[in-house]
């Protein structure tokens, strides 16, 4: 045998090696750790200042469960309790076969119109939540063209809050619900045609167990965003106390902020209990489909496909009957008595009223929580995917990424009360500024967009980074030249995603802003306090307006991008 | 071997390497030392830990305990950014955006050189790799063959003293595999770089190597040429990943002979020490196993009875029934021609030889 061969020699036990880390991956740990402190002040700080203060007392004084007692020993707060989660569960009943059945002609049947079907049902995310209320109020109020409908009884309650949430969350289940049809395997619809199978029994041995994990997951998507929904139940809900209404009360109403701490923690349960099943579901899903999956193609079928396009028709009908009453409203004198056009809502409503400035806050904040928020999130998923070492900060980072998703906006904006104006923070001076609206609005989307972030990141070779290593191309630079080209379509979506969000957001902003940086949707709320309910349709048009132009502007960039980039995208990455 | 001769010094040396995941120990203190210029392949099933000694190589993975020397270098605690190397994926990972130009030079343009000198270099390596004409297209645009020599022309831009491979065939069909198999070789010689490249396909570990590493569950079984792999397996393990071979368990007699049913072999390398009474395996190959008329000279002969003839080209593996062990079927290549000539079917009898100097007693 050859000389060069080393023999296997006795184990010597040797020092553990330490590599020497080279200054680049210093500064992407540096820059991961920057990611790890800013969820960590702007997450984790106040909502454990939150928690501190739910077992204080006004004084300061630590009374541990006292004031939680106390709660449970008021019986209209106990009732706030039954009435949240007795409309969040009618919501989600209601909600989920609706949307259900909607996901099932878009990817079963061979409707006609798919593409308008679909943009039509995802039009309620862009307006603020409000939107639905006001409509509802000028369908079914007192002077309602609808009131007969109800009977006797009132939209002001359970039924205006019910069907405006409805209303909102409609789009956000139907997209889950649709992406988990969508993955479903083609081929068991083949095997089992092939064996002959009924419809109605490929219905519920193959399209509903492959959509099981989608629809919990929606269940609880629309669960925990009526518990936490604070706008609708604000402006329609009347007397009809909910928690989320407890909290804005206890805050504003009596500035008992340790109140509202401990209303928080109670409102936090059940939000923390959907998100857990959710997450749980999330990964069961993942698990449980190959990568080969195939696409399913209906067949046409007469009767069926007519009756489900004929469903499809109704429910946008619905829809743009509620979008179409609020941009009706603003642009007529006085709903129902003179129904003539008129721009007085516009004119002397809002920019004679001096609050249009609260539009041009909310675009100056969309516009900077979507740069800027883009560039952390997508920035922070990247070292978090794609650099190496400090493994022990990564994990950290995965679960504070994931906690704002399980985090009502009231409870995180409340947490920022008593962290940013405790008297010793030295970020008190963010306190009623325009940045912490930027960066509460950021945080509380950080979940979704972290993880478009890091689906976009995991569909790149994982060697592109070794590979730069190995030719002494330093990583920041491949990131701009590779990762950010290629991953574009997913960084503009994160874009979008949090401009539309921070344009109708309300329960995250509603603690933190201040008279130079009031926002549309709080104007909105005052506006309807007042009685303005013309000038309130017309900025809620506007916000619709807004969200809409940067959606039809990310349609028509991503699809240059994709026509200019061709060239190089293979038709798997489409 | 290319020795290099002026000193016997390794191009890279690995002394007790050790690399463990959890509990799981992937690298169990592995030695190797690599010549300048050689081609060495890292051959051995999945899991065992070829594509992690790699990557500790490459600075891309840190070894538990142990030392890296390249060219009188150490090298163990440098960053991937600090060593010598240049490496080819599995997956090419050839940057889809950036045009085949952009991809050769993407190591070349950091280094300050002239638009002209890359340029030139860029052209020397893409006619290097045979695609002369490729540099204005996308990755997407080229077939799985051509982005392998795309990614084998972007790791050699900047003239690394090592080469590191890993499994760079093995999406690839069958023919352009064997015919990149010959061409990495030749460019290899050619350049005279210093080369790893890891595989878990014998043919290509055998064929191309200088050298051949073969591992098991973490540890180096067996360091040799592929002639010595595979005419002197150095455990059961090599003998039996490596290629196909006969497994006749047998009883030592003592003074080198052995006991296989109603049978007795003599010789085999190494059989003299045993102790008689010892169960031990006898490892042959079906090449290596002589029949009919070249059987007369061997000690080991006996008569047999083919049990199955399985055709598989210009070879056949005939599997027969010795007397005196029938339980013990043998399995023998002969080629088509013979079996032609000799009409050997199934029942056909048959005197085969089992050559002392080819069988070997392995633990
Ligand atoms: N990052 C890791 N974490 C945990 N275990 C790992 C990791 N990387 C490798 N392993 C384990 O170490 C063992 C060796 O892995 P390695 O990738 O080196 O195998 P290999 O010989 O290259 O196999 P293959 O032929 O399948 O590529 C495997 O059992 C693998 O599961
Ligand atoms: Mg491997």
């Amino acid at each position: 045998m050859t000389t060069a061969v080393a023999a296997p020699r006795p184990s010597v036990v040797s020092a553990p090696v330490r590599p020497r880390a080279h200054w680049q991956d210093r500064i992407a740990q540096g820059l991961l750790l920057g990611v790890c402190a800013f969820l960590i002040v702007f997450l984790l700080a106040p909502l454990a200042m939150l928690l501190v203060k739910s077992l204080q007392d006004r004084d300061g004084v630590f009374v541990g469960l006292r004031q939680f007692q106390e709660y449970f020993q008021t019986p209209a707060l106990r009732q706030s309790i039954v009435h949240t989660l007795a409309v969040a569960g009618t919501v989600t009943a209601v909600t989920i076969p609706l949307a259900f059945t909607f996901a099932y002609a878009l990817t079963r049947s061979c409707t006609p119109l798919k593409g308008t079907l679909r943009v039509i049902a995802l039009t309620p995310i862009l307006a603020p939540s409000l939107l639905p209320a006001i409509s509802f109020i000028q369908w079914f109020g007192t002077q309602g063209l609808l009131k007969w409908m109800l009977g006797g009884a009132s939209v002001y309650g359970p039924i205006g809050i019910i069907i405006s949430s409805i209303y909102a969350v409609f789009p956000h289940a139907l997209m889950i619900i649709l992406t988990a049809l969508l993955l479903s395997d083609g081929r068991l619809y083949e095997a089992a045609e092939s064996l002959g199978t009924p419809t109605l029994r490929k219905f519920f041995t193959i399209t509903l167990p492959g959509a099981k994990y989608g629809l919990i997951s929606a269940a609880m998507v629309v669960f925990s965003y009526t518990v936490s929904e604070f706008g609708i139940p604000k402006v329609i809900g009347g007397n009809f106390n909910v928690l989320a209404l407890d909290i804005f009360k206890q805050v504003i109403g009596q500035q008992n902020f340790n109140k509202g701490a401990v209303v928080s923690i109670v409102l936090l349960v059940p939000v923390l209990f959907a998100f857990v099943v959710d997450w749980v579901m999330q990964g069961r899903q993942q698990a449980q489909f190959s990568s080969r999956a195939v696409a399913y193609a209906p067949k046409p079928r007469r009767w069926f496909d007519a009756s489900m396009f004929a469903y499809c028709l109704f429910i946008c009908a619905l829809l743009l009957a509620v979008l179409g009453m609020a941009v009706y409203t603003s642009f007529i004198k006085l709903w129902p008595y003179n129904k003539s056009f008129s721009f007085a809502h516009y004119t002397f409503g809002l920019v004679d009223a001096g609050v249009i400035s609260s539009f041009f806050n909310s675009l100056r904040m969309a516009i900077l929580t979507a740069v800027l928020g883009t560039m952390l999130i997508f920035g922070g998923a990247y070292l978090l995917e794609k650099t190496r070492g400090v493994r022990g900060l990564r994990a950290l980072i995965r679960m504070l990424a994931a906690i704002p998703m399980g985090v009502p906006g009231m409870v995180l904006g409340l947490g920022y009360i008593f962290f940013f104006n405790h008297p010793d923070n030295p970020l008190n001076g963010l306190y009623h500024g325009m940045t912490i609206l930027v960066v509460v609005t950021i945080v509380h989307y950080y979940t979704s967009s972290h993880l478009t972030a890091v689906t976009a990141l995991k569909a790149l070779d994982n060697e592109f980074e070794a590979v730069s290593a190995s030719l002494k191309v330093p990583f920041y630079k491949t990131f701009f030249r590779v990762t950010v080209p290629v991953c574009l379509p997913a960084i503009l979506d994160i874009g979008r995603y949090l401009f539309v969000n921070a344009m109708t957001t309300i329960s995250a902003v509603v603690f933190l802003y201040s008279p130079d940086t009031q926002l549309a949707s709080l104007t909105i709320l005052t506006l309807d306090d007042a009685g303005e309910i013309g000038a309130a349709a017309a900025m809620a048009t506007l916000i619709v307006a807004a969200s809409t132009t940067v959606c039809v502007l990310y349609a028509i960039v991503t699809r240059l991008l994709l026509a200019r980039t061709q060239a190089w995208r293979r038709p798997l990455a489409l | 071997m290319p020795e290099s001769a002026a000193s016997n010094e390794p191009y890279l040396k690995l002394e007790g390497i050790r690399k463990t995941f959890g509990s799981f120990s992937a690298l169990k203190d592995v030695a190797l030392a690599v010549a300048n210029g050689e081609l060495i392949t890292f051959l051995g099933p999945s899991g065992c830990g070829k594509t992690t000694l790699l990557r500790i190589i490459a600075g891309l993975e840190t070894q538990d305990s142990g030392t890296i020397i390249q060219g009188k270098r150490n090298i163990s605690r440098l960053p991937a950014m600090k060593r010598d190397y240049g490496i080819v994926f599995q997956s090419y990972a050839l940057f889809p955006n950036l045009t085949i130009f952009d991809n050769v030079s993407y190591g070349l343009v950091n280094r300050r050189k002239g638009r002209a000198e890359i340029r030139r270099r860029v052209a020397e390596l893409l006619t290097l790799v045979g695609l002369a004409d490729a540099g204005g297209k996308y990755p997407g645009q080229l077939s799985g063959g051509q982005q392998q020599r795309i990614a084998l022309a972007r790791a050699l831009a900047t003239a690394p003293g090592l080469l590191l491979l890993d499994e760079p065939l093995s999406a690839l069909d069958a023919l352009e595999r064997l015919r990149l198999r010959g061409e990495i070789r030749a460019l290899q010689q050619r350049l005279g770089v210093t080369t790893i490249m890891v595989t878990h396909d014998q043919e290509e570990a055998l064929s191309m190597a200088d050298r051949v590493v073969v591992m098991n569950h973490g540890v180096i079984e067996q360091i040799g040429t592929p002639q010595q792999i595979y005419r002197e397996p150095a455990s059961a393990f090599v003998a039996d990943f490596v290629g196909k071979v006969n497994v006749i368990s047998a009883v030592a007699e003592g003074g080198g002979r052995f006991r296989v049913g109603g049978l007795v072999l003599t010789g085999a390398a190494g059989a003299a020490a045993v102790t008689p009474g010892t169960r031990v395996r006898l490892y042959l190959r079906p090449e290596d196993v002589v029949i009919n008329g070249a059987v007369a000279a061997n000690a080991n002969a006996a008569a047999a009875t083919v049990t199955k003839v399985e055709f598989l080209g210009a070879f056949c593996h005939v599997t027969v029934q010795v007397a005196g062990a029938e339980d013990q079927p043998l399995l023998i290549n002969i080629s088509r021609h013979s079996i032609d000539r000799m009409n050997l079917v199934e029942g056909s009898p048959l005197q085969v030889g089992l050559p002392a100097d080819c069988m070997r007693l392995l633990r």
